[in-house]
């Protein structure tokens, strides 16, 4: 599904990742942890196609493609989604607005009839029936006047709507109370199918007693320094980051 | 020594003129006019006189030069002849107001009653012309008008004051319901030479009457400059959602004044739009005169070409207890260019008060200009106000939140801009309105967007 190898990638002339590979098959979860400052944030947002990146080498391939030269649109049609780890404000456009516009552009591209208003009310339900969630966020104005935890949600709610194949989770659980989390966490595993890769970029393990996940990656100073099954990732919340910074140091 | 000689003061020869065209009005009317008329009109045309037209050196009016109408030669017709084509100018604008609206029509600025709809007007409204209404209902007449615009802080509304002949005259009594949206539909219409109308309205709803007024601007033909001045009062509890469509051609002038009084406890929610007009100013004077009064003050602004359109606001607080909120948003698109005051004043006294203002500009070019000034004056300890100001293009991270959603630059920017725009017309709650905006401002955009593709 997803396949990274030897990625470099620098903003503003400093060089973040320092040759990134990571595999994800079909229906894979996988947690790329790290500190702050790792690069976690960036390599979400470089396969999401954010234009602040320079991709200087190596090679992101989603389903045998190729994505880095495709402008974000054009990788979000083919079935990549990233949940922001700060959504947009977004004023005056409801979210069944946006969340129908998105939709739409995205069948549009596949060359799929698009929803009218009152069709996408039916889509919207049904999906939203199928995360057990209400329809309390959708006819509020994108992001606008949210908590935290709303925003959150409410990207796990597009998420839900979008139906990607591969979704990049960028510190959905940050700023979460335990609640919340559990009702962000519960509606991702919903959302877990053999034809969905979803990707975890998180700093805590918490998130992961909830969403288990298939494999988990350790990334620290924009390299993968350590890979592993699902308890690395307590092995992680015992020892702290510096233990695998230690570690890196003696065997380098 | 030389003695300094006493200057003249230089009178400018455009309010000279205006002066003089006074005169020639008020011998015209061979003394029909009753005397406090008379007086009410002679106080502005002085005060007119003193301050002549503002210039670009005043606080308040720094960034709207009003050069064109003060030197424009501009003629109030002096015959009017309804045309028979205001069918046609109307229907578009008439639509507005929906099934069922009473609606009053005005050509160049007087009353045609034979134009408008209102049969069957619930009792105790009076929906009509003002002239008639000087001779209709006098008392109700002389009781306000001119009691809440103020001619002192604008000479526009002192020139109105000195020249109006007609307009809107609006009475709901007390407790009255008015089901059905009031429409007072203001046409402008000509071929000859460059005309001005002064129209002048009085809107009175009396304690605990509620309505929803539609007040819209529009012109067919000709070069021609509106000068309106409206009062609006509202007695206590009374409930009021007030639209002004301002939709004039886009090579007239409009110089507009509104001036409203709330009683205790009323709740008025004012919303602005202006799409039209080449150079337009608009005043807004909204004051909480009774404990407890609510205000929403919103306003959208969608311009193209060189239009230029200044909303200059004041929001009174002058009693304890009353919150106002305050939202305008400006799309601006080729060389168009708003300007947005927003002047809070809380009176001594007028404690608890709770005021919130924001100003969005979304600038479309880089030529595209937009200023914002909030002034907040505050005369009280215990209260609450705040203001904020957006200024810019499309922000880059909404562009990437959306294109991250699969919509490509075009759709997401059209999305944005339209935003801008959705999030004023969310306050309009009569439906028909709402969807003739909507229509409207989706129309613009589309304009707007198909003209930048084709440029490419």
């Amino acid at each position: 599904m997803l396949d990274i190898s030897n990625l470099h990638a620098s903003v503003e002339g400093t060089e973040i990742l320092h040759g990134i590979n990571l595999q994800v098959g079909s229906g894979e979860v996988h947690a790329i942890m790290g500190p702050n400052g790792s690069g976690k944030s960036t390599l979400a947002q470089v396969i999401a196609g954010h234009p602040a990146y320079d991709v200087t080498a190596g090679k992101v391939l989603f389903d045998g493609q190729d994505v880095l030269e495709m402008e974000p649109e054009e990788r979000a049609q083919r079935g990549i989604f990233m949940a922001f780890q700060y959504p947009v404000e977004i004023r005056g456009i409801t979210n069944a607005y946006f969340l129908r516009s998105a939709v739409n552009a995205v069948r549009k591209a596949r060359g799929e009839p698009e929803y009218d208003p009152i069709d996408f009310l039916d889509v919207l339900d049904e999906k939203l029936k199928a995360i057990g969630w209400d329809d309390s966020m959708v006819n509020r104005a994108v992001n606008e006047g949210f908590s935290g935890g709303e925003k959150k949600r409410n990207e796990v709610l597009q998420m839900a709507v979008l139906e990607p194949k591969l979704a990049i989770l960028d510190e959905t659980d940050s700023g979460l109370d335990i609640d919340a989390l559990k009702t962000v966490a519960d509606a991702v595993n919903k959302l877990r199918s053999p034809e969905r890769s979803i990707v975890v970029v998180t700093h805590y393990q918490r998130l992961l007693n909830y969403i288990i996940p298939d494999k988990v990656h350790v990334l620290a100073d924009g390299r993968m320094v350590r890979s592993g099954g699902k308890e690395l990732a307590l092995e992680l919340e015992e020892k702290g980051y510096d233990w695998l910074r230690s570690r890196k140091a003696v065997a380098t | 020594m030389t003695a300094v000689a006493e200057r003249e003061p230089r009178t400018d020869p455009a309010v000279a003129r205006l002066i003089a065209d006074y005169e020639t009005f008020v011998a015209s009317t061979n003394g029909r006019m009753p005397a406090w008329v008379r007086e009410l009109r002679d106080r502005g045309i002085q005060r007119f006189a003193e301050a002549g037209f503002p210039s670009t050196k005043e606080e308040w009016w720094r960034f709207t030069s009003v050069e064109p109408i003060a030197r424009g030669r501009f003629v109030e017709p002096t015959k009017q002849t309804t045309p028979a084509d205001l069918s046609d100018a109307l229907r578009d604008v008439e639509a507005a107001g929906g099934r069922g609206a009473h609606v009053a029509v005005f050509h160049n600025g007087r009353f045609v009653r034979d134009r408008s709809s209102l049969d069957g007007l619930p009792k105790g409204v009076v929906i009509g012309g003002l002239l008639e209404a000087l001779e209709s209902h006098p008392d109700m007449v002389r009781q306000y008008l001119g009691q809440v615009a103020d001619i002192e802080s604008n000479p526009f509304t002192a020139l109105n004051t000195a020249f109006f002949r007609d307009g809107a005259f609006v009475h709901v009594a007390r407790n009255v319901v008015v089901e059905q949206p009031i429409q007072l539909v203001f046409v402008s219409s000509g071929n000859g030479e460059p005309w001005v109308a002064h129209p002048r309205n009085l809107v009175v709803f009396e304690e605990g009457a509620q309505a929803s007024l539609i007040e819209q601007y529009a012109g067919s033909g000709g070069s021609y400059w509106t000068n309106v001045v409206s009062e609006l009062v509202l007695g206590e509890n009374a409930v009021v959602d007030a639209y002004r469509l301002q939709q004039e051609r886009e090579d007239a002038f409009h110089m507009a004044a509104s001036y409203s009084r709330q009683d205790r406890s009323s709740v008025y929610t004012s919303v602005l739009f202006a799409f039209g007009s080449r150079l337009s100013r608009h005043d807004i004077r909204a004051t909480l005169d009774g404990e407890g009064a609510e205000c929403t003050l919103n306003g959208l602004s969608v311009l193209r070409g060189e239009q230029h359109v200044d909303h200059h606001t004041t929001l009174e607080h002058a009693k304890p207890h009353c919150p106002s909120w305050e939202v305008f948003n400006g799309i601006y698109d080729d060389r168009a260019r708003g300007v947005f005051t927003g002047r809070i004043i809380v009176d001594p006294g007028a404690q608890r008060t709770d005021s919130k203002q924001t100003n969005n500009n979304l600038l479309l070019t880089e030529d595209a200009r937009a200023d914002s000034q909030p002034q907040l004056e505050i005369y009280a300890d215990d209260v609450k106000c705040t203001h904020g100001a957006t200024l810019g293009p499309i922000d880059d991270k909404a562009m990437f939140y959306l294109q991250s959603r699969g919509l490509d630059r075009e759709d997401a920017r059209a999305l944005l801009t339209y935003g801008f725009g959705a999030e004023i017309l969310n306050s309009v709650s009569v439906e028909s309105l709402r969807a003739h905006l909507d229509a409207l401002l989706q129309a613009r955009l589309e304009e707007g967007s198909r003209k930048r593709t084709a440029a490419k």
